[in-house]
């Protein structure tokens, strides 16, 4: 099981490098997402598999031995819910490049006008009458 | 007295939501500086507590040791926490005079204490996954801190910062699976005693990982590239906290995890360090030398001047981490000093691209004065704080017989020097070309958290030895893991 779930984590991490390489930011983001689910599974596996057991007491104060690790799935756990944030904000981030800058390719996005040389950023603030 | 560790988490993260559930744009740049005053406050008092009374620990939900979540303060961590909490008074008060009403509106002042609160997460906890968790806290706050008013320019550096620190966190995540499986724990105290019995080279490897992880969060080579591409695109009041906490929060991960974890192969890792930090000077010294823009020219000072924190580490003798510790403290300082007042340069002249720029000098001689106090301590020039942050490293070079990185340091303090001075004949010499614009208005209060920053780092530069000694307390604390262990799980080695 550990060598099946070893050859998993290492094509997922593949397939998610590859993506996160690619020039469109949209493919970067779902190839952080496939290696996040690498690096989730890689957590799960190196907590050691093995017993099926819930780690819970019996009423009767006994545990059931051997009991499989809570641990590493509450690290999972915070790991999903941190990456689905990660994610939402990306996603949104992304959709407001592609609004001002009118590109998501990595290789254009840097020559996208007004972007370099670094202009003043408060000049473009849309209250600039306001404060000045 | 467990409250006062958890004093500068609490205080942030009220000041946070209050300031998210207020409406009042009054109440708010209240409680922003309120928060940031008592987070200096907080920051004190620890550095206090640990000062009296040794490293603290304190075990959340009382859970025991390896178990729970432990929260941590030797004198690195205190330090860094009251230095945080410094430079959040100047940025605060930089905010409030800046009074850029777009950016308070949306949640300018809830997002900055929110990244104070992960910054300071960061630097008191003592479990590597609860680290983890601290880095994402604040990187979120400071992505959307990157990109909040969504000028072009933000945008275009926002990406850019988003998906390098993914990365850096995938990284950062894997590491600590790897470790956990390896180890068995994730308690930093804890693990200090169980990697003696993990194999040395798989040891070294996950060191590895860690070294790149941290290593792109403190912008180190070959990792920097990101941060000139996005910190000069927010507005002084954004980048000035960034500069200032935001990579310290990397160096400092680097400096526990290789001080308390990574120390069975010095020889192979810390060498390494060493000459990361070499080549980590030089660029950054070289490429801030041919930049046009003043916010790029000090992202660059900013990215070389973190290779002389990690100088210190690689040495690994007392004297060095304590030069490392000094240097970062002076930097923290120094750098958000930089940073406002390029926002004050920008605010005089409506442009930041030095060919631009001129003529300041007859119009504002004290804010000549106001660029050379700290742009001098960068370079390192006595009588200012950095003199003797430089001055402790190479001491420590010479000492351990380094000699290669000593003259690196050396060459890029003078390489900073030209720097600064060519910033200085720019800016302030030479003749407004034409066509510059003419200074508008004054520059209100904005002029007071840049000198109470420049005040602080001569202050610091002419009575060094409080600093001092307190860094030095915090290097042996950090040589000698076993205090640390001690107070954390209550045993010794």
């Amino acid at each position: 099981m550990e060598i099946l779930l070893a050859f998993l984590v290492g094509g997922l991490a593949a397939v998610g490098v590859y993506l996160m390489l690619r020039p469109h930011l949209i493919q970067f983001l779902i190839g952080f997402l496939v290696l996040g689910n690498a690096a989730n599974l890689l957590i799960f596996t190196a907590g050691r598999l093995g017993s099926q057991f819930p780690p819970l007491v019996q009423p009767s104060g006994a545990v059931l031995e051997p009991y499989a690790n809570p641990l590493p799935q509450a690290l999972i756990l915070t790991a999903i819910v941190i990456g689905f944030a990660l994610a939402a904000f990306g996603i949104v981030l992304f959709y407001r490049a592609q609004q001002a800058l009118g590109t998501l390719n990595a290789e254009t996005i840097l020559e996208a006008p007004d972007v370099s040389p670094a202009p003043s950023p408060v000049d473009e603030l849309p209250t600039e009458g306001v404060r000045r | 007295m467990s409250w006062l560790l958890v004093l500068p988490l609490l205080v942030p993260l009220t000041t946070g939501i209050l300031c998210l559930v207020l409406p009042g744009r009054t109440a708010q740049r209240v409680l922003g500086l309120a928060g940031a005053l008592g987070l200096l406050a907080a920051g004190l008092a620890l550095l206090a507590q640990v000062q009296r009374q040794g490293i603290q620990a304190v075990q959340i939900g009382n859970w025991p040791a390896p178990f729970g979540i432990t929260f941590v303060a030797d004198h690195l961590s205190a330090l860094m926490v009251l230095i945080s909490g410094v430079v959040a008074v100047a940025v605060a008060l930089f905010a409030l005079a800046e009074n850029d009403q777009a950016r308070e509106g949306l949640g300018y002042y809830a997002l900055g204490h929110l990244l104070l609160f992960g910054v300071n997460g960061a630097f008191l906890t003592g479990d590597l996954f609860n680290l983890y968790v601290w880095f994402e806290v604040l990187l979120l706050a400071s992505f959307v801190l990157m990109i909040l008013g969504g000028s072009k320019a933000q945008l275009a550096g926002g990406v850019k910062y988003f998906a390098v620190s993914l990365l850096s966190s995938i990284l950062f995540l894997v590491a600590v699976g790897l470790l956990y499986g390896a180890t068995g724990a994730l308690n930093m105290a804890d693990l200090a005693l169980r990697v003696e019995r993990v194999h040395p080279g798989l040891l070294t490897a996950l060191s590895m990982l860690f070294l790149v992880a941290f290593g792109l969060k403190a912008a180190v080579f070959p990792f920097f590239f990101w941060l000139p591409a996005s910190y000069p695109a927010p507005p002084a009041m954004i980048s000035a906290l960034f500069a200032g906490l935001l990579t310290k929060v990397g160096v400092y991960a680097l400096i526990r995890v290789f001080t308390l974890i990574f120390t069975h192969d010095t020889g192979f890792t810390h060498s390494l360090i060493l000459w990361v930090a070499g080549f980590t000077l030089l660029l950054g010294a070289l490429m801030a030398l041919a930049q046009g823009e003043l916010r790029r020219l000090l992202s660059f000072q900013l990215v070389s001047h973190i290779g002389y924190m990690l100088m210190g580490l690689g040495i690994l003798t007392p004297l060095a981490l304590a030069g490392s510790v000094f240097y970062a403290l002076n930097h923290m300082i120094v750098i958000a000093a930089l940073f406002l007042l390029a926002g004050l340069l920008q605010r005089l002249q409506g442009t930041t691209v030095l060919v631009r720029m001129g003529g300041l000098y007859g119009p504002y001689p004290w804010l000549a004065v106001l660029f050379l106090l700290p742009g001098l301590s960068l370079a390192g020039l006595p009588p200012f704080s950095g003199f003797w942050a430089k001055y402790t490293l190479v001491a420590a070079g010479l000492q351990a017989g380094q000699y290669g990185i000593v003259a690196v340091a050396l060459l890029v303090g003078l390489l900073t020097l030209l720097s600064m001075g060519l910033v200085f004949a720019e800016v302030f010499w030479k003749k407004a070309p034409e066509g510059a614009r003419a200074a508008p208005g004054g520059l209100g209060g904005r002029v007071l958290p840049v000198g109470l920053l420049a005040v602080l780092t001569l202050a610091i530069g002419l009575w060094a030895e409080p600093l001092l000694s307190l860094s030095q307390a915090a290097a042996r604390e950090l040589l000698e893991p076993a205090g640390y262990i001690q107070a954390v799980l209550g045993v010794s080695r």
